[in-house]
């Protein structure tokens, strides 16, 4: 049953991919780093679907925030934050402990 | 540890690298007609050689309660080293003041622990949050144990001995490529607050962040901190106490002295030193060296307080 429903979900959308045009069948994760204070790559271009993954390598903590778009929880040594775009834009974020750290991620 | 080869920019090349080899257990502030010198807390004998017909209080700060990485495994024994220094001091000073950074991550047990050995000094703490201390998912455990009596984010002012305290937050609502910020609130607060005060004030603002820009490429400074310093600018006597950049530094313009106080956790690097300011990783002999305390003695009819930052060790 549960293979029947999600077997009908990926048609739908299949199919929603084929009407728009896009074609988001294989959804990428892409991952942004943090070191030395720095989101490394700083700006990433990543499809509607993608999800990207940051994870923080520093030994104070961050937080990945982009304002009224999503928010993580302070991240911690070596923790991770995912986000998945639903919607093309531009996403600036930074993190707001260490305001001058900043990053966008463009969303075709 | 003189204050005095800093020049209209700023401080030295020289003094920057000096202030590298220190680390501190926290400063022992003497305001001295309105200008503070801090006296050593380490330097039992030399503390004890300072007259103080004023006001002496300390100033603690970047705690960090919880931190366990390699350039501190154990911040909660240096806060008690530092506080065991205090215990130690010939003369009980007034109170403390703590510029934040309690905790390292928000959790009740870090601030347990931290209230736990602080308490052990005996003294009135008066604390500005550091943004460490917001970090908890209701951001409500800061408030509920250090808030009371001050409004918005946890600011307020009080007054010992002649000497206007004033308590600021900046590290809230910051806005993304900028640095520290106190907002609109506070600064309408601040003028309020200043109002109708004798320009003849001596008056003390400490906040977490320093309220100068020492290095905007670190988020080392406050957005409008330039207007809360206009608002100061009448008063003959000003001093401005920060944490934060874990390191001491210090910096005088016309009547308002800077400086900030060493971390009892772990050093930071000197601006633009390393390639991030994240804690710096010294041998383990040299730790003690690069943390502390600061003390301030207040004298009445002199022109400054006296600050005298005191290392852990060494």
């Amino acid at each position: 049953m549960i293979q029947r429903a999600s077997l009908s979900r990926a048609v739908r959308l299949a199919f929603t991919a084929a009407v728009l045009g896009a074609t988001p069948l294989r959804a990428e994760t892409i991952k942004v780093t943090i070191d030395n204070f720095t989101f490394t790559p700083a700006d990433v271009t990543v499809k509607v679907g993608d999800t990207v993954t940051w994870t923080n390598h520093d030994d104070i903590p961050h937080t990945v925030v982009s304002a009224g778009k999503y928010r993580s929880k302070t991240l911690d040594t070596d923790d991770s934050f995912s986000f998945t775009f639903a919607a093309s834009g531009d996403y600036k974020y930074f993190c707001s402990l260490h305001p001058h750290m900043t990053g966008m991620i463009k969303v075709e | 540890m003189s204050h005095d080869d800093h020049d209209e920019r700023g401080l030295s090349r020289r003094k920057v690298l000096e202030c590298m080899t220190w680390a501190g257990t926290g400063v022992l502030w003497t305001l001295s007609g309105g200008v503070p010198r801090s006296l050593g807390l380490v330097d039992a004998a030399r503390a004890a050689d300072q007259p103080t017909t004023g006001l002496t209080f300390l100033q603690i700060s970047d705690s960090h309660v919880g931190f366990d990485k390699p350039a501190n495994p154990n911040a909660l024994r240096t806060l008690e080293e530092a506080v065991n220094r205090i215990k130690a001091m010939p003369v009980k000073p007034a109170f403390m003041i703590h510029t934040g950074d309690i905790s390292h991550l928000s959790k009740a047990a870090e601030f347990d622990d931290a209230d736990r050995i602080i308490s052990q000094s005996r003294l009135d703490v008066h604390y500005v949050p550091g943004e460490h201390d917001f970090l908890d998912e209701d951001v409500k455990l800061y408030k509920e144990r250090y808030g009371k009596g001050t409004r918005g984010a946890g600011w307020y002012s009080f007054d010992a001995s002649g000497v206007h305290f004033i308590g600021l937050v900046n590290v809230v609502d910051l806005k993304a490529g900028g640095l520290g910020n106190l907002g609109a609130a506070q600064l309408e607060w601040l003028e309020q607050d200043l109002k109708g005060r004798s320009r003849s004030t001596p008056i003390v603002v400490f906040a977490h962040i320093p309220l100068w820009t020492v290095y905007p490429e670190w988020g080392w400074g406050t957005e409008d901190g330039g207007r809360a310093l206009d608002m100061l600018k009448g008063f003959g006597s000003v001093t401005v106490l920060n944490g934060h950049i874990h390191q001491v530094m210090q910096k005088v313009e016309g009547n308002v002295t800077f400086h900030t106080a060493r971390s009892t956790a772990f050093p930071q690097p000197a601006p633009g030193t390393a390639p991030s300011p994240g804690p710096m990783k010294v041998e383990d002999a040299r730790l003690r060296s690069l943390l502390g305390i600061a003390s301030i003695d207040f004298k009445v009819g002199a022109e400054r307080l006296a600050i005298i930052d005191t290392p852990l060790a060494g």
